[in-house]
């Protein structure tokens, strides 16, 4: 009988073993481009991975790709050869560091990226499918657009309930089969029911850990920081959808956080503020970006980015096995709409966030890239203050463009931040 | 009797306050921080201490702020200037509810409680224009002593529409208006409405209540003073010591921390 892992084989394995499955994952996106295997374009919501996997698809996330340059500070490279290119730099800076790397050949810090054979976009966010027409246009290669209708309220699961719901998820049914076909035609492969069945038994395990992966952050202290930490997670619960390895990482993560939970060990070694955050991180100053909240004590206890990003895992949606394609279709509008509609609708999200994590401060991060996920933070921002006395710290940067990013004035408003959350404690500690 | 020290480090000015006991500013001090920010706080701070007529040892807490308030090396600690305006701001003037800096390069919005906290606050972002820099643009741009900016304004009866929300491209727009007629009175008032009216975007982010206190350097200008009451529709506080604001808070917290040395076991986290 094994000997059970002690302490010191659990703790930190998650980030790890994450970072490794990662390395993995571009390395064989690297092999694929040497033996030209298949590979599809995808973006973070409505990867369609399920589907894609039953026909051995390599999957590529061109956002995960871009913002990787970013994280290896490389993104400003990029980004000049696609605006020497002809791209403004007013537009999406992923979309611009994509196009210089497909420009280049598929040349990336951590290895090579395929060209697409086939790129899968969805309506979830506007600049998907016109990023689509860019590698339809390079390439002259296939796409498939997903129209997932939306709901523009905040119901998520409760959606099921409403009578139009069937109809919408039909429309969906119908698409994923023409994807099917597709795929057929393209790679000339039979679909596989079972084999779907298999890939969606593997997004189930993975999609319930994810769940109480975040679920366990309600610990004091916070067991990881959603904003560092949880973009790891975010890599391999994208990268890894479907997959045994994907769903083994997320439940091996979650019996480390669950140590970490009873033996009440924190990712901060002293956690003074419990954080949440609104938005994309800071990529191009990533690190930094964490330490100028870490150094005060300041721990992302959640992320929207955690929610939005992560292919609608965080709601740990079971699909039904039994009925394999009608319970995707249901899925994927789940999924979609939780993403895209409730984008709008993030005041009750993060009021339950505020209450149910024991959140001190909110951070907003509208990014200059990206309109879809900035805009309304503003009015976000005041409506939850006024829905609960909580500190909030809005700042302005981008999740690619290093030039829009200045550290002296992002440091000096966090400083003020943590300097009235200190304040507003002694207060609360005098008036108690 | 128990001295208290702040200096602020600001892109333009430097300036340093000394606090006694009983919070009364007993010395103070404003020199441009040109482009040794150490030696700026250094020689700030010894002029404000000069006028106290102690010893510099006796000031017994420091703080720094602004900008450039890891370079008061000799501090004991650093707030922000976001903090210490709010603190400077309700000491002077206790109904103080917003706080509007307008300083060489940036602009603040605070909103506070009656206890000094800052509530919410927002800056300008990537941008001087709407800053004290815009004012010095015009300056530059009119041949006009910065200190007859606002005097000037004052007497214009039609302000032109400066629409340019940058701080180079004003000075173009400036020189354009001047070639097609329009008086530099008018046109200088018009310089003061646009950096007004950015200054109430920031105010409505933030929540306008009143009292509104207007700080920083720019306060100097009673042209500026007169568009941000107009715009308010109300008076603002402000006046001689407004452009020490910050300075101040920042000396107010550091008597606070020699205040609370006294104290056995007074709570040490946090910066009021």
């Amino acid at each position: 009988m094994p000997d059970k892992p002690n302490g010191q084989d659990i703790v930190g394995r998650g980030n790890a073993e994450g970072a490794r499955l990662f390395r993995d994952w571009f390395n064989s996106l690297t092999t694929a481009k040497e033996r030209n295997e298949p590979a599809a374009y995808v973006f973070v919501m409505g990867s369609l991975q399920e589907i894609l996997r039953v026909f051995d698809y390599h999957t590529v996330f061109p956002e995960i790709h871009s913002l990787q340059m970013a994280v290896r500070r490389v993104a400003h490279e990029y980004l000049m050869q696609a605006e020497d290119y002809g791209y403004s730099p007013d537009i999406c800076g992923y979309v611009k560091a994509d196009v210089a790397l497909q420009l280049r050949g598929g040349e990336h810090p951590m290895g090579t990226i395929p060209k697409p054979s086939l790129a899968i976009m969805t309506n979830a966010c506007n600049t998907y499918m016109k990023w689509g027409e860019i590698w339809e246009r390079m390439y002259d290669c296939p796409t498939f657009t997903l129209d997932a209708p939306g709901s523009r309220a905040i119901k998520s699961l409760d959606w099921r309930q409403n009578s139009y719901f069937e109809s919408d998820r039909k429309y969906v049914e119908a698409q994923l089969r023409e994807l099917i076909a597709l795929c057929e035609k393209l790679t000339g492969k039979k679909f596989d029911i079972d084999k779907l069945r298999d890939v969606m038994e593997k997004t189930n395990r993975m999609s319930r850990a994810y769940r109480r992966v975040l679920e366990l952050n309600k610990s004091h202290p916070a067991l990881f920081n959603a904003l560092n930490e949880g973009t790891i997670f975010l890599g391999v619960v994208n990268a890894l959808r479907g997959t045994a390895d994907g769903a083994k990482y997320f439940e091996d993560l979650v019996v480390e956080m669950e140590y970490k939970a009873a033996h009440g060990i924190g990712t901060l070694r002293d956690e003074k503020y419990r954080l949440s955050i609104v938005g994309v991180p800071c990529y191009p100053i990533f690190r930094r970006f964490y330490e100028l909240f870490s150094e005060w004590g300041g721990t992302f206890v959640t992320s929207s980015y955690l929610w939005f990003a992560s292919g609608g895992a965080d709601l740990g949606f079971q699909y039904d096995l039994n009925r394999p394609i009608e319970s995707l279709s249901e899925g994927v509008l789940i999924s979609l709409r939780h993403a895209m509609d409730a984008m709008f609708f993030q005041n009750q999200w993060i009021i339950d966030q505020i209450d149910s994590y024991g959140v001190d401060g909110i951070v907003y991060h509208p990014i200059k890239s990206c309109r879809t996920t900035s805009t309304g933070l503003a009015d976000n921002r005041r409506w939850v203050m006024e829905a609960r006395d909580v500190a909030t710290l809005f700042i302005e940067s981008d999740m690619m463009d290093k030039r829009v990013v200045s550290e002296a004035q992002m440091k000096n408003r966090i400083d003020a931040f943590f300097e009235g959350l200190a304040t507003r404690r002694l207060h609360a500690q005098a008036a108690a | 009797m128990a001295y208290a020290g702040g200096v602020d480090v600001g892109s333009t000015q430097t300036k340093a306050v000394v606090v006694d006991e009983h919070a009364q500013i007993v010395g103070r001090a404003i020199i441009d921080t040109g482009s040794n920010v150490i030696t700026a706080a250094e020689n700030a701070f010894r002029i404000a201490v000069k006028n106290v007529g102690v010893d510099e040892a006796e000031v017994e807490y420091i703080v720094g702020t602004g900008y450039g308030r890891y370079k008061v090396t000799f501090g004991d600690t650093q707030i922000t200037e976001i903090s210490c305006h709010a603190r400077g701001a309700v000491h002077m003037f206790p109904g103080t509810r917003t706080v509007l800096d307008m300083g060489g390069q940036d602009t603040k919005a605070i909103r506070v409680r009656d206890n000094g906290e800052v509530v919410d606050f927002c800056m300008n972002d990537k941008c001087a224009a709407g800053t004290g820099r815009f004012l010095q643009a015009a300056a530059f741009a009119l041949e006009i002593p910065l200190a007859d900016l606002g005097p000037t304004a004052l007497r214009a009866e039609k302000a032109v529409a400066i629409s340019t929300t940058c701080t180079v491209f004003a000075e173009s727009e400036v020189l354009s208006w001047l070639g097609r007629g329009k008086k530099i009175e008018d046109i200088l008032l018009g310089v003061h409405r646009s950096i007004g009216s950015r200054s109430m975007a920031l105010l409505r982010r933030v929540g306008i209540e009143e009292q509104v206190t207007f700080t920083g350097g720019v306060t100097k200008n009673q042209g500026m003073v007169e568009v941000m009451n107009q715009m308010l529709g109300f008076q603002v506080n402000t006046g001689g010591e407004a452009h020490l604001m910050g300075a101040l808070g920042a000396a107010l917290f550091a008597l606070d921390r020699i205040k609370a040395s006294r104290v056995p076991h007074h709570a040490k986290e946090g910066v009021a």
